[in-house]
């Protein structure tokens, strides 16, 4: 898995490339808290890109999520595929997550 | 490495289920995304039909793998041992650690409120949830998981 980091606007959006598996998470965790010292607030991660995700990626998402929150930002998830989607429905985090169609539609909602 | 086993003629009575793929994996959570491709591209191969073996095969297998590794360990990172069948019908994949076990009826249900801002304890519950046919043996360091390719028994088509 890679990932690209843009800003757009005051939103630090992480573009997830490949599969956000087991094994792979702690460079995305350090991207989040850097961003979060250097004062970033809203976060938007487009999965545009990935094809699945297991227990460990939706435990990171969990993570960041929480420590988001502590510091007073907002996370967005968008683009989630048919696949991430159910896994997300499977496992009632649909309902912790504000999932977006879009990155449109996730910006416009912060 | 994988040892890629010729399909194995069971006529034997009783002996249903042959191993048409063997693997041994170190505890390496980076050798599970090519292992999991290896076991979906043989799903296809077999004519199992592609809608579940996307998100169920994957996923499931994958959950198992990293439990295996990251659960399942002596001190000596002992292989995990893979082992699967396939058919256009049915889909087997027996996983296997050395390590001491667990009781797999006793985890909570992490889609309760209360465990679900926790980061971890999804793993068992999406493997039940993606597979058919899920069974632990009594230690609960081995674990058999079948898809079927007509759902789940007793599922309405």
């Amino acid at each position: 898995m890679t990932f690209q980091v843009n800003t757009e606007g005051d939103v630090t959006v992480i573009a997830v490339e490949g599969q956000l598996i087991v094994g792979n998470r702690q460079e995305l965790k350090q991207t989040v808290l850097d961003a979060l010292e250097a004062g970033s607030r809203k976060f938007l991660i487009d999965f545009a890109g990935t094809g699945y995700i297991d227990s460990s990626g939706l435990g990171v998402l969990v993570s960041l999520s929480k420590k988001i929150r502590e510091h007073g930002g907002e996370l967005r998830l968008a683009n989630l595929n048919d696949d991430l989607r159910s896994l997300f429905e499977l496992t009632k985090l649909d309902t912790l997550f504000q999932i977006s169609k879009s990155r449109e539609e996730a910006q416009a909602s912060f | 490495m994988t040892d890629a086993s010729p399909p194995q003629d069971h006529r034997a009575p009783g002996h249903e289920t042959g191993v048409d793929f063997r693997a041994e994996l170190p505890p390496d959570v980076d050798r599970i995304p090519a292992l999991l491709e290896e076991i979906v591209a043989r799903a296809r191969a077999a004519g199992f039909p592609h809608g579940r073996l996307r998100l169920n095969l994957r996923v499931g297998v994958c959950e198992a793998l990293s439990n295996a590794m990251q659960h399942g360990q002596t001190e000596g990172r002992a292989p995990i041992r893979v082992e699967a069948s396939f058919s256009s019908a049915r889909i087997e994949v027996r996983i296997a650690d050395r390590g001491g076990g667990f009781d797999p009826g006793d985890l909570p249900d992490p889609t309760l409120p209360e465990n679900l801002a926790r980061p971890g304890g999804r793993g068992v519950f999406l493997i039940r949830k993606l597979m058919d046919e899920v069974e632990y043996n009594d230690v609960g360091n081995s674990l058999r998981m079948v898809l079927l390719a007509g759902g789940p028994a007793g599922e309405a088509g």
